[in-house]
């Protein structure tokens, strides 16, 4: 469980970092305030959105964190065979790391308003996505076609699991670009008048925003999980393993 | 994030809201059925998991009449035996006790307590409901398949799980499993709201030192559980892969009746682990939103601040941490690195501290008090009692060596019995009576309340206490058939007896509870807006029930912590949260 | 008033039991007797703390109680009092600890000299398997396991071709020697359980687990499957006899080894 014990640790030290800055030490029965004194906060840095998803992430950072602390077990018992990753799954990576700057590139012309900018890079974005999906589905019709299907062995199960876990938050990923691209296609309209205008522009920043943030962690979690399935992490999570299964955490 | 809802553009509340700007439901439809409405969406899951917490109920009598009466009631023969207990595990933890604390009160109790005009993502909320039924329903459709519903115990463990020899290894476990996962995709998407909304839509004024202990224990518990529950979501979607599409993840080589099956390799343990990283810190989602609701109602009944307030809020948040590393305590026979031992001995006993600080803390609220005996009050003096009772016991269990004699019995039955069966059910109950009448403008009839508490508190204690005893004398836990073991004497016949009758009785008073809920809603007395004369926000709205939007036009500000009761110096024994200083006085302190 | 009343029961009514009831661990027939005494202190030192809270809150309950014109006392908290209890409370906790950590360090460390008795769990009955001659246990998996070969032994392994092997019938212990059971399952968990000696632990397919104990009593005893494994879990007994070493010679030379199986 090594893991998922790193991960939430992780996750530790930053809530207690926020914590230790909310004034939880103040004696809260020694502070009444009078009428007209309570200062209004006002907007908070995050959207609730944008919040909503960093708190996602964690989620599906733990999901993942503990598939690999299941592997990370499986993978210690002796009987464990890995087997040699089809050559496409390299060139998948690089599909999803286009993906991914395509929208980086959409936030940063977002951000300056600049609305058929950001168009093309979403669009650009869900093709590269789409590949990317494309990819993974041949890698696997190859490797099954080699004879590594999904009950051959512990090493195939964990791809297949993984990889099909990675890929339904792709696809996921993939229908919300479409919201995206809905909110551009509104806030294109040439009949808006300047408020509306306004507002809708704020709603793409968000919008392309949250969905940038979500691919890179798309990104993130799929090169944690090619060093690992590709054992390429192997010798340095052996030496985890090592150092923890003395100490008895594994 | 597919769920972002179209004015996510909204940073802050803002303050004031203009008629026209509040979110009107347009047919009885999206008001009462397909509600976006926190308020709404907390009762259909409060009356949802009520009802299949009382299918769980009835289960338990199935259960008490085998182990009282046995080879009585032939109708219960050993299959059914467990998937008797299996389901009725699974539904009073997950289905009913989850979904009530955090679907339930969390919906209902959060954005009113924090000053907000509902959840930030209403339409994901109201999708987590329907997910939920969804999970509920799937579940229920699991009696009626061929081979009923699973028999593997409500821990699932493999191989048995998906093996011949158990009860529901075809469809049973498999739509179990659907449900679980279900279950988790609705919760995610409800417990991000709670999350969030604490975070962001506080009024002003609602630091986090001034929210009530309610919402910090829901919102830690909700975080905790949004990071446990991966766990189970992994487990079950492995063992789905081993079951449908031949995988081993869990399973090794070996042979049932003769027969070898084509497994090989994988790690029953493994999944245990999975399991208990889930649920360990399960029980303290059960557990948190219970301690901040029972230090709630004991303050306000006992007219007195809650004692220790800071300490409080550290507690639950330092439980709450460590909650995670002591998963395995349920694992120490299970024959993993025996060395586990000593370093899960130690993590689970250090929480005993934090968790005794609690304790400690609600009864010296009571020191100097000006008690109120009302319903609610009894409850939560009831959970004081069998909380203590099971916390303790928990003692033995954690404490490796002691466990060794005791796992696995009918010791641990009886302790998690007490700890997060009985004691969090007392203070749903204690809940009910209290925010009753916020839910309905009535309140619930305390004569009936009364007879209600008594009944529930004696009689549980008078189950479960002598349980241990019956496990002491070494009777395991998930046994059809007791009677024969060779070390119970025969006296233990009689009183397992005894704990079947109580049992029955207990069921029976739940039946009054049902009533008095029923009846009071047309025949109650008219409750008024704040009956507890209580400080937190939501008795402070300017409409009981409150209405949709809950604030009118102006969000309420808040000048004070929740606890400002008998404050010296004031004119009444309590001062609402959004009463500000009194020019003259100053501060109370 | 009532209440007050009913927690005082409660705690007396609880005391009661525990000293006047007929119910308790049976008697003692290992050598883990260091447990009942972990058990027995932990009952002293958690007994002590149940009564002296519901007692105290007994008692608020009774002073405290809504009288007209009472008004509470505010007091937000207390630090000397709070630093106090934590000290407590963290006392009572390592009283409890410590014994327990020091008697788990002894439960892991089996004796050299210990016994091998493999104790091979089965859907749903209890099959053994002894060193033959040679002092040693052959290789075994569930691989290997046949309607001939039940316990998986390995036929390539000369070393267990003279193990005996019992099916299904009583076991045999000498008194007075320290046993390292070895266990295995051929299909599900299950656990092996006995309550007289304290000890037990669970058997996993696919590896193997282990626990020690000395049986310290002639008699026989049930042994119980304490992990559920199907159906059949609560008709999963068996029967073990502790004997003397004369006895126990005699009953070893009727097994068969696997090679006559
Ligand atoms: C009056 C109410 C209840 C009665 C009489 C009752 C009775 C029982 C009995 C006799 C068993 C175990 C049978 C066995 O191991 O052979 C059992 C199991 C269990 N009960 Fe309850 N119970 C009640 C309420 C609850 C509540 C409120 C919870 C919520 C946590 C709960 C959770 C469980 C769990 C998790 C199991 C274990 C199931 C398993 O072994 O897989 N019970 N119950
Ligand atoms: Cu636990
Ligand atoms: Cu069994």
């Amino acid at each position: 469980m090594s893991a998922i014990l790193i991960f939430l640790t992780v996750l530790a030290l930053g809530a207690g970092w926020w914590l230790s800055r909310q004034g939880l030490t103040v004696k809260p029965w020694l502070q009444v305030d009078h009428a007209g004194t309570v200062a209004d906060p006002g907007p908070s840095r995050h959207s609730p959105a944008q919040l909503g998803l960093g708190l996602f992430l964690a989620v599906v950072g733990s999901l993942f964190a503990l598939l690999i602390s299941a592997y990370i077990i499986r993978a210690e018992a002796g009987d464990w065979r890995g087997f040699p990753l089809p050559w496409i799954v390299w060139a998948n990576t690089l599909t999803l790391l286009a993906a991914s700057l395509a929208l980086e590139w959409a936030r940063s012309a977002a951000q300056r308003g600049a609305l058929a900018v950001a168009r093309t890079g979403v669009i650009a974005g869900s093709g590269a996505a789409l590949l990317f999906v494309t990819g993974q589905l041949v890698a696997w019709a190859s490797l099954t076609e080699s004879g590594y299907d999904i009950s051959s062995g512990p090493a195939g199960s964990f791809f297949y699991l993984m990889t099909a876990a990675h890929g339904l938050h792709v696809v996921g990923g993939i229908f919300a670009l479409g919201r995206t691209l809905g909110h551009i296609r509104r806030a294109d309209q040439d009949n808006l008048g300047w408020q509306e205008r306004k507002e809708q522009a704020g709603l793409v920043r968000i919008s392309v925003d949250l969905a940038a943030t979500y691919w890179l962690f798309m990104l993130f979690v799929w090169v944690v999980l090619l060093l690992v399935l590709s054992g390429w992490a192997g010798a340095f999570l052996a030496l985890c393993g090592q150092i923890l299964s003395g100490s008895g955490l594994t | 994030m597919a769920n972002i809802p179209h004015d996510a553009t909204n940073t802050a509340p803002p303050a004031e809201l203009g008629e026209m700007e509040l979110y009107h439901p347009k047919s009885w439809w999206t008001k009462y059925v397909f509600s976006q409405d926190a308020k709404i969406i907390a009762i259909q899951y409060a009356v949802t998991a009520l009802a299949i917490g009382f299918v769980a109920l009835v289960l338990s009598w199935l259960i008490r009449l085998q182990l009282g009466f046995p080879n009585t009631f032939t109708f219960i023969d050993a299959e059914r035996y467990y998937q008797f207990i299996t389901m009725h595990g699974m539904i009073m933890v997950v289905y009913l006790l989850t979904a009530l604390f955090l679907g339930g009160f969390g919906n209902y109790l959060i954005p009113l307590m924090v000053g907000a005009r509902d959840m930030v993502f209403p339409y994901a909320n109201m999708l987590s409901y329907w997910i939920y039924l969804l999970a509920v329903l799937v579940l229920v459709a699991s009696f009626f398949v061929p081979g009923g519903p699973t028999g593997a115990g409500w821990t699932l463990y493999p191989p048995q799980a998906i093996t011949s020899g158990t009860p529901g290894d075809e469809g049973g476990i498999i739509l179990m499993l659907v449900s679980l996962i279900l279950f988790i995709i609705g919760f995610t998407m409800g417990g991000l709201n709670y999350t969030v909304t604490v975070l962001q839509a506080r009024t002003r004024g609602m630091t986090l030192m001034r929210m009530p202990l309610t919402v910090w224990g829901i919102f830690v518990a909700t975080i905790m559980a949004l990071l446990a529950f991966p766990a189970l979501f992994v487990a079950a979607v492995m063992m789905l892969f081993d079951k449908l599409l031949g995988t081993s993840f869990f399973m090794p080589t070996l042979v049932e009746f003769g027969e070898q099956l084509s497994y090989g390799g994988g790690s029953p343990i493994l999944f245990q682990h999975l399991f208990w990283f889930f649920g360990h810190p399960e029980v303290y989602i059960v557990a948190l939103p219970a301690f901040g609701i029972v230090s709630d109602l004991i303050s306000t009944h006992a007219r007195r601040n809650i004692f220790g307030y800071r300490m409080m809020v550290w507690a639950i948040v330092i439980i709450g941490a460590l909650s995670f590393v002591v998963w395995a305590h349920h694992m120490y026979v299970s024959g993993m690195h025996p060395y586990f031992g000593f370093w899960f001995a130690t993590t689970t006993l250090i929480i005993a501290v934090p968790t005794a600080i609690k304790v400690y803390n609600w009864v010296l609220t009571l020191w100097r008090a000006d008690i109120h005996f009302t319903t609610p009050m009894l409850f939560a003096l009831g959970f004081i009692v069998t909380f203590v009772n099971g916390g303790l016991s928990g003692l033995f269990l954690g404490n490796v060596v002691v466990d060794v004699p005791l796992s696995d019995t009918m010791f641990v039955v009886a302790h998690f019995h007490m700890v997060m069966g009985i004691a969090p059910i007392l203070v749903i109950y204690g809940a009910i009576y209290h925010w009753y009448p916020k839910v309905t403008g009535r309140m619930l009839s305390e004569a009936l309340g009364k007879f209600h508490f008594w009944v529930t508190f004696v009689g549980a204690y008078l189950i479960f206490f002598p349980m241990h005893y019956v496990g002491l004398m070494g009777a395991p836990r998930r046994y059809f058939e007791t009677s024969d073991i060779m070390v119970l004497p025969d006296s233990a016949i009689t009183l397992n007896a005894f704990m079947s009758i109580a049992a029955f009785v207990v069921g029976f008073a739940q039946m009054v509870f049902i009533f008095n809920v029923v009846w009071s809603l047309k025949n109650g007395k008219e409750a008024g807006g704040n009956p507890w004369r209580a400080t937190t926000l939501e008795w402070q709205t300017p409409k009981t029930p409150p209405e949709h939007g809950n604030w009118g036009k102006e969000l309420p500000i808040v000048y004070r912590w929740a606890y400002d009761y008998s404050v010296p110096g004031a004119p009444e024994d309590f001062v609402p949260q959004n009463q500000p200083a009194a020019a003259t006085q100053g501060a109370p302190s | 008033m009532l209440v007050a009343l009913m927690m005082v029961l409660v705690v007396v009514g609880s005391i009661v039991f525990h000293f006047l009831s007929p119910w308790w661990f049976p008697p003692l027939a290992s050598n883990w007797g260091y447990i009942d005494d972990t058990t027995v202190l932990t009952f002293a030192i958690t007994g002590a703390v149940f009564a002296a809270v519901v007692l105290f809150m007994a008692y608020c309950l009774y002073r405290f109680r809504h009288k007209e014109g009472n008004k509470a006392t505010y007091e937000p908290e207390n630090r000397r009092l709070e630093v106090w209890l934590i000290s407590l409370t963290t006392g009572g906790v390592i009283a409890m600890l410590a014994p327990g950590l020091f008697v788990w360090a002894q439960f892991i460390s089996v004796p050299d000299d210990a016994m091998e008795v493999e104790v091979i769990g089965q859907q749903w009955l209890w099959n053994y398997r002894l060193p033959g001659e040679d002092g040693r246990l052959g290789a075994a998996d569930n691989r290997f396991v046949t309607f001939d070969n039940p316990l998986g032994i390995s036929p390539h392994d000369p070393a267990g071709q003279d193990d005996l092997v019992v099916i299904g019938s009583d076991l045999y212990l000498p008194v007075d020697r320290p046993i390292r059971f070895a266990l295995r399952s051929v299909d599900v968990l299950h656990n092996f359980y006995v309550p007289e000696f304290r000890a037990k632990m669970d058997m996993i397919p696919g590896s193997s687990t282990y626990f020690w104990a000395t049986p310290t009593k002639v008699g026989t005893y049930e042994i119980l499957c304490a992990e559920l494994c199907g159906v059949g879990h609560s008709y999963m007994r068996g029967i073990v006899h502790v004997v003397t070493q004369e006895e126990y010679d005699d009953w070893l030379v009727l097994q068969r080894t696997f090679a006559e199986f």
